[in-house]
């Protein structure tokens, strides 16, 4: 069985976002980029699935400029088999993304697909419940197990009141939410090794899907700021701050 | 416009998290509401009451029991065919099935609004609500799904709104519902609560979390939240967690005890009321978005603040 597993290069989770002058977007010019957290955490997963036997060869796919090879580097340091990088310089809605992914599961035809629940950057949490939709597949999303049980797959869900089990057939899409595992720091020698596995490079248009966006920003602005208050001096003035606020 | 709002619920009762997106499909138009699921009725009827709403769908069917995104996904492109918008709570739930939906009817979702600016105008929240983008769609139909901080809860009484029944398509037999681990509590829920005590990776272990944090919330009547490093490490379950990639809040008074300020904890609570902090590190980011702030060890602090209150 293949697992696929698209991974996003997206700001770095450590860095604060700077919102550009002119309202035009987020300035991202010699900002710290890296893969998408719940990317991360989608290789491990496929990487242990890999190692436990239930899986013969992972596939990471990324669809973004030419230096998303840098992310798929790290995917494939991680321990993926292969890359394909889907190149352009366009900003690539989820919608269209899910097509192109579609694309590339009909060529390759793997039996899980793992991706990220959401990107850190424009936060959308779509793109792996747009392809289930879009492959006519069973979508697991928010996982925090993943347990595959021959031809289906058990996805524990993080959901709004505790957790849900359900049981998906298989190809099955699965997103991946903060506690599913603690991704793996790449190794030198694996990521030496990695410089030697193969990367395909290959255009939106090859597999004939329209990325023109549907949705046009006009205007990208910070939020209000919020003002530092006051520090008190021990728990009794806090109590009668508490007690103005009329909560004690 | 006419919309068609995704009704909450665990088949008895309608939950808080519809009542926002009442609200913003009515800046849009026509209210219609789905209650999809099994044994359902009641939903449907109370839901007809929420003030500005016309028609409620009823689709009682054993296959929408569970809400599973397979099932109901095909049901609701179905009803969009005589619908011009979908709007749903940006719950769990909401965000499962919605961008099924969207891609079933070709059409890209807006996740998160925080206002509606026109007919197909609206701001959203990007980089952990670092900045707003004000995005407009080009497709015929909206899918959107609405952050319920941003809006004022619908009325749950004054509507008079008409139910219908409605049969969807048949299960899909690609997925099933196995089990849920659903934790019962007398507390608010996160998402409703007027004040809300959080803990951080401070807390130490469960038991530490549970002796400091709950007698103080017991107090004041208040949820309880945490930050992902007091969830991640077992402190409390996963949907007590705070913040980007968790749940998104804005009580009257959040208390935010041994925890950072992480951009990502901030994107959860920010707008809340009024910020209250306890950090023994006075420089902790926390502090630059609180409105009252107390230095010193949380573990003398929170006791002494739950006596004399
Ligand atoms: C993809 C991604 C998504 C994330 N999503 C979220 C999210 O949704 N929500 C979230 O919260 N985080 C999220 N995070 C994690 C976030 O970056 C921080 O790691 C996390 O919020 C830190 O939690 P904390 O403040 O409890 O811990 P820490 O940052 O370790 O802070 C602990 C604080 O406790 C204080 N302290 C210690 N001992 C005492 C004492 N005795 N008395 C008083 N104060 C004390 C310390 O001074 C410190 O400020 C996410 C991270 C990533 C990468």
């Amino acid at each position: 069985m293949k697992i696929l597993v698209p991974v996003k290069r997206v700001i770095d989770y450590n860095v604060k976002p700077r919102v550009k002058a002119d309202g035009s977007g987020v300035d991202l010019t010699n900002v710290k980029m890296s893969m998408n957290p719940f990317d991360e955490i989608a290789v491990e997963e496929a990487i242990r699935i890999k190692d436990a036997g239930k899986a013969d060869e992972i596939i990471a796919v990324s669809v973004g400029p030419a230096k998303a090879q840098e992310t798929l580097r790290t995917a494939l340091a991680m321990g993926a088999d292969r890359a394909i990088l889907v190149e352009t310089d366009a900003e690539v809605e989820p919608l269209a993304v899910a097509k192109i992914l579609k694309a590339i599961a009909d060529e390759e035809q793997p039996g899980l697909i793992l991706l990220g629940k959401q990107a850190i950057d424009d936060d959308s949490n779509q793109t792996g419940q747009m392809l289930a939709a879009l492959m006519g597949r069973p979508q697991g999303t928010f996982a925090n197990t993943v347990e595959l049980d021959g031809d289906s797959v058990m996805v524990k869900r993080e959901i709004d009141g505790g957790l849900e089990t359900v049981k998906l057939a298989m190809p099955a899409i699965v997103t991946t939410d903060l506690r599913l595992n603690e991704p793996r720091y790449a190794s030198l020698p694996n990521i030496m090794k990695a410089k030697k596995k193969p990367l395909d490079t290959k255009s939106p248009a090859d597999f004939g899907v329209d990325i023109t966006p549907r949705l046009t920003t006009s205007n990208v602005s910070e939020p209000p700021v919020r003002q530092a208050g006051e520090k008190v001096a021990d728990v009794d003035a806090l109590v009668a701050k508490m007690k103005a606020l009329g909560i004690a | 416009m006419k919309t068609l709002v995704w009704v909450e619920h665990d088949n008895n009762a309608v939950k808080d998290a519809t009542l926002a997106a009442v609200t913003a499909a009515g800046k849009l138009g026509e209210v219609h509401l789905l209650v999809a699921g099994a044994n359902c009725a009641a939903v449907a009827e109370e839901a007809a009451k929420i003030a500005g709403v016309g028609k409620v769908h009823l689709a009682d069917n054993p296959a929408y029991e569970h809400a599973l995104a397979e099932n109901v996904a095909p049901l609701v492109a179905d009803l969009m065919g005589h619908h011009d918008a979908f709007v749903c709570p940006a719950t769990t739930t909401g965000k499962n099935i919605a961008p099924r939906v969207a891609a079933l009817l070709d059409v890209m979702q807006i996740s998160d609004i925080l206002s509606v600016e026109g007919d197909k105008t609206f701001t959203r929240p990007i980089y952990a609500g670092n900045a707003i983008a004000t995005v407009t769609s080009s497709d015929a139909k909206l899918v959107i799904t609405v952050r319920g901080t941003a809006f004022e809860k619908a009325e749950t009484t004054g509507g008079s709104g008409t139910v219908e029944a409605v049969s969807g398509p048949a299960d899909a037999g690609l997925s099933s519902f196995v089990s849920s681990e659903i934790a019962k509590s007398e507390r608010p829920e996160l998402t409703s609560a007027k004040v809300i005590v959080s803990g951080g990776r401070a807390l130490k272990d469960a038991d530490t979390f549970q002796e400091y944090i709950i007698p103080l919330a017991d107090k004041l009547g208040a949820g309880v939240g945490a930050s992902r490093a007091a969830v991640d490490a077992g402190y409390v379950p996963n949907d007590y967690q705070v913040g980007q990639t968790g749940k998104i809040v804005a009580p009257e008074v959040y208390i935010a005890i041994g925890i950072s300020g992480a951009i990502q904890h901030l994107a959860g609570m920010k707008d809340s009321k009024t910020i209250i902090a306890i950090n023994k590190d006075e420089d902790a980011p926390i502090f630059q978005v609180a409105d009252i702030g107390l230095v010193g060890d949380l573990f003398k602090i929170v006791p002494e603040l739950t006596e004399k209150l």
